[in-house]
């Protein structure tokens, strides 16, 4: 038993600290982005390898940490063979944000669903209120400042 | 009173041209020339092809992780259709905001990836604006009419940018076998999925 409560402790601090990425399909997506009921959804696509997406990330962990009336998902574009670079990259960011890797390489087969002006490239976020249908879908590096004035825009 | 509300006015109109989005071309538009400096020092322009087809625009850069993962298709691409429609890739990314896309870190990245095909410095980045061209690697197959080139493929290389052997829609290798085959092309417009081209600072 001590041996056992031993152990267990050696081990929880790697478990704690450790984020955990689902790898999801297009379904769980589609669902995420036409919620009817619910808080206004916040959603980012981004890539640990795209700089501009990082530089940014720190204004959707704000929203998420601040804001109980939004709900924040960050979703990874990361290719899934990377997913543990992108639980480490959380891990070591210390970010709380719910984050999804989007597994589906055929982008062409996915985009025009999220929005048909997306070009295809990330940082993009859309914003809506599932209970207004009010939609923003933007393709660019947030300014400090305008997520908050997105969401306002959705409320 | 009248020119403030004019200048107001014309600020106005200067914002939302401005915030509207670059069109560029479209398919079966014929493209302007341009003159480019290549990773060896000579500048390039469409009309230097005089025996081509054609050629398979790709606007592309050093840095970029999808452009990485194309380099090895983009190199085959460039030796299959070498005397039809040749590939001539074009760096537009601002040295100022990425500075690993410089002209000089173009021609060491031409080298050592073995580059065969034009690798051109698009500097004041007007090409890849009147292409309207978005991301890296973004793909535009020029098809020759006379003297003019018309676009006829706008998009993305394949479907997979992450497993070549993998992808089952190769858009670029479909697009210009139909032109040699005398066909319409199967698909003429597709999302290239990239990084975005890194624009000067306004």
């Amino acid at each position: 038993m001590k041996k056992l409560f031993l152990s267990v402790l050696f081990l929880a601090p790697s478990f704690l600290v450790k984020a955990q990425v689902p790898v999801v399909k297009w379904d769980a997506l589609n669902i995420l982005i036409n919620q009817k009921h619910g808080p206004v959804q916040v959603i980012n696509f981004w890539a640990t390898w795209c700089g501009p997406c990082i530089k940014e990330l720190p204004q959707f962990e704000a929203v998420h940490l601040n804001d109980n009336a939004v709900k924040v998902t960050l979703v990874s574009l990361d290719y899934a063979d990377k997913v543990d670079k992108v639980e480490s990259f959380l891990s070591r960011k210390n970010m709380k944000s719910s984050v999804i890797l989007l597994d589906e390489i055929d982008y062409n087969s996915w985009i025009d669903k999220v929005d048909s002006s997306w070009e295809g490239a990330i940082p993009a976020t859309l914003v809506y209120n599932p209970q207004t249908g009010k939609r923003i879908f933007v393709q660019h590096e947030l300014k400090e400042g305008e997520l908050e004035k997105l969401i306002a825009t959705v409320k | 009173m009248n020119y403030l509300k004019t200048s107001a006015l014309l600020f106005a109109i200067a914002v939302l041209l401005s915030a509207a989005k670059p069109t560029g071309y479209g398919v079966g538009d014929a493209v302007a020339d341009f003159k480019l400096k290549n990773v060896d020092g000579k500048m390039v322009s469409l009309a230097d092809f005089k025996s081509a087809k054609g050629a398979i625009i790709i606007f592309d850069c050093n840095t970029c992780p999808y452009s990485k993962a194309y380099n090895d298709r983009i190199l085959a691409l460039a030796k299959k259709y070498e005397k039809t429609y040749p590939v001539i890739a074009i760096n537009s990314n601002s040295p100022e905001v990425s500075p690993g896309d410089s002209f000089d870190e173009m021609v060491k990245y031409a080298k050592a990836k073995g580059y065969t095909f034009p690798y051109l410095f698009d500097e004041t980045q007007e090409v890849a604006k009147n292409y309207g061209a978005t991301n890296t690697p973004h793909v535009y197959v020029l098809n020759k009419s006379g003297k003019d080139f018309k676009v006829a493929y706008i998009g993305a290389i394949d479907n997979n940018s992450r497993d070549a052997a993998a992808a089952d829609k190769k858009y670029v290798e479909d697009a210009v076998d139909a032109l040699i085959a005398g066909k319409t092309v199967p698909t003429e417009k597709t999302k290239a999925i990239g990084c975005t081209i890194k624009w000067k600072p306004a």
